[in-house]
């Protein structure tokens, strides 16, 4: 099977200090791959380069086999690749509708849209609508309730819900249970099969070992600004990630 | 119990209406303090939802408490009348501020804005012998590009809008006097050479009240206004943009751009303030309206539009500007000096933003 994001020698230098250092990454169709590693370790300057937030310095993007750049994480994102970052980018303000289009606001049709601009806001209510209960997060009798008044899992769930709506092809999630209390943590990990079970695969960068190895199909273990090795989770155990990640014990060979 | 199960609780208690697909909770311990707060709270969170009802209830209360004070005179035709064509202008300038308010920011130089697009169109018209419609066009455009100048300083060189509009407040101001050289346009020489700069002065009778074209028009843009907010997708990115810029610029709105665009449209409106001023003033005067920017951020604040930015409503702004105008009308009727009445505005800006502070409480 061919890889459905890849990431080739990625550097990227701030000064004198290296964050990424011939960097390589794959994600592979309807897979979760989770990235550990130490602080320091380069993975979130490796996160910001996939998600358009970061300009490499050198190596090179294949999004479905073809090299793509880009400037900012719009560009990212009218590719395919959709972030979630760890404090959402959220509207508190403003309707979980309102949040979900954000940007991409649906039209009325003929003239009221076309001359006047107007919303189509029912088309976006029954769309928001569709896209959580395809999560199963829908029971939400008011869509038009506002962003601020959700509970910190339902807020990650219309993060998600708006990450997958629009063509996606690459979810990656930042942190997405670092905020949150220990039953609405499961909520997102139950959150993250579903969203697998649509097709998309997700890139999750985690503090949290018992989260990832619950939900990774691999993990990516990043150290000194490059790949150390890609670990299968059934086969390995928490503290050998752990080992691996702070150099404690020689990684695989794979 | 622990703390985690303490806050689940609280959140599935804040909303009855989202399904609670996160398990079931011992909520026994929890019930103990929601008794007692529970009306204030509901209140906060009903408040929360519907801004624009404070300015509403404070509206009506005063002009029932003024009804009392001043007796029927408060009342009269004449009276309700004059008091809707003098908030005109700031009703318009409160208008232009709420846009600029509801981005996060502050707009201190609508005031001067409005006199520079003013001085333009009776320049042009009545000393330099323009047709007057087209100078019209030149104060109008002339207000979009002040405004789009705020806008531009505010982004390109990420200046706070406050020590921006500080500046070009005087910067404005000073054009103002080096257009006129300190000299007004006489009402009888407009009314000679432009008599369409005085179009939205003329009254029209409804039933004893009096009402100016200038009235209608302010309404008007209020209505626009409003549906520019509500219903494009311009408005939803200008609420965006004042609740959480970063937010907004990842979700893909090019915030920087969006921010020029609002201060135009704010400036657009500014200038057709500025010719409504002068059907409302009959002149043209370098020196009028030198505290319209600060009674229009009054009118904002009054009418519940956070300081803070992403909150409020422009119809809030509309009741702002007629709780003020009922409150100076209301207090000089019943004799009152006009140090009182000041010193009630002063009560009110500090009431008003105090419960916009106790309602943001509510997403915390």
């Amino acid at each position: 099977m061919e890889p459905i994001l890849v990431a080739k020698n990625l550097s990227k230098k701030y000064g004198k200090v290296v964050a990424l250092e011939s960097a390589n990454l794959e994600l592979y169709p309807g897979e979760v791959l989770g990235v550990i590693g130490d602080n320091g370790a380069g993975k979130s300057t490796l996160i910001k380069v996939l998600c358009g937030a970061v300009t490499p310095d050198s190596g090179e993007i294949l999004l479905d086999g073809k090299t793509v750049t880009f400037t900012s994480p719009i560009e990212a994102r009218t590719l395919g690749i959709e972030t979630v970052y760890q404090n959402l980018a959220l509207s508190p303000a403003l309707s979980i509708t309102d949040n979900m289009f954000l940007g991409r606001e649906i039209r009325q049709k003929g003239f009221m849209g076309k001359f006047l601009k107007f919303l189509d806001k029912k088309a976006m209510e029954d769309e928001a609508r569709k896209r959580l209960s395809e999560l199963g997060l829908l029971t939400i009798q008011n869509i038009n309730q506002l962003v601020e008044t959700l509970s910190g899992g339902q807020r990650q769930g219309v993060a998600v819900a708006r990450a997958t709506s629009f063509g996606t092809k690459v979810v990656i999630m930042d942190e997405p249970t670092a905020a949150l209390g220990v039953k609405e943590s499961r909520r997102v990990l139950e959150l993250i099969g579903e969203v697998r079970a649509r097709g998309i695969p997700i890139i999750l960068i985690s503090h949290n070992m018992p989260h990832v190895f619950e939900v990774a199909d691999r993990i990516h273990v990043h150290r000194l600004g490059t790949r150390l090795c890609v670990i299968d989770p059934k086969k390995y155990e928490m503290s050998d990630a752990v080992a691996f990640m702070t150099g404690a014990k020689e990684a695989p060979k794979s | 119990m622990n703390k985690i199960s303490d806050d689940i609780s609280k959140d599935l208690k804040d909303q009855p209406n989202f399904s609670s697909d996160i398990g079931e909770v011992d909520q026994d311990h929890h019930t103990f303090d929601i008794g007692e707060q529970s009306n204030l709270k509901k209140i906060q969170h009903f408040l929360h939802g519907n801004p624009t009802i404070v300015p509403v209830i404070i509206l009506v209360l005063s002009v029932i408490g003024f009804g009392f004070l001043a007796g029927g005179k408060f009342f009269s035709a004449f009276n309700l009348s004059l008091i809707v064509q003098q908030v005109t202008i700031v009703g318009i300038l409160a208008a232009a501020q709420t846009l600029i308010i509801l981005t996060a920011g502050i707009d201190l130089s609508v005031a001067a804005m409005m006199v520079l697009a003013s001085v333009f169109m009776g320049k042009l018209s009545v000393e330099m012998g323009m047709p007057t419609l087209p100078a019209i066009v030149v104060g109008l455009v002339s207000g979009v590009a002040t405004g789009a100048f705020n806008g531009l300083l505010v982004t390109r060189l990420k200046l706070p809008p406050f020590i921006v509009t500080l500046g070009t407040w005087n910067i404005f101001f000073a054009l103002v006097i080096f257009f006129t050289g300190s000299q007004s346009i006489r009402s009888s020489d407009i009314e000679i050479q432009a008599p369409l700069l005085h179009f939205w002065g003329e009254r029209i009778n409804l039933g004893g009240f009096v009402f100016t074209y200038g009235a209608f028009l302010m309404i008007g843009i209020f209505i626009f206004l409003w549906f520019l907010l509500n219903k494009t997708a311009w408005g939803r990115h200008v609420y965006a943009i004042g609740d959480d810029k970063e937010a907004a610029e990842l979700s893909g709105i090019r915030t920087d751009r969006m921010l020029v665009s609002i201060y135009a449209v704010a400036g657009l409106v500014v200038a057709i303030g500025a010719w409504v001023s002068i059907g409302r003033v009959g002149s043209v005067s370098p020196t009028s309206f030198y505290e319209g920017n600060l009674d229009s951020i009054t009118a904002v604040v009054i009418g519940g539009t956070s300081l803070f930015g992403g909150r409020g409503t422009i119809i809030g702004s509309l009741f702002g500007a007629l709780i003020v105008g009922v409150f100076s009308s209301g207090l000089s009727i019943a004799g009152l000096d006009v140090l009182w009445q000041r010193f009630a505005l002063g009560c009110l800006i500090i009431i008003a933003v105090g419960i916009d502070q106790w309602i943001r409480k509510v997403s915390n």
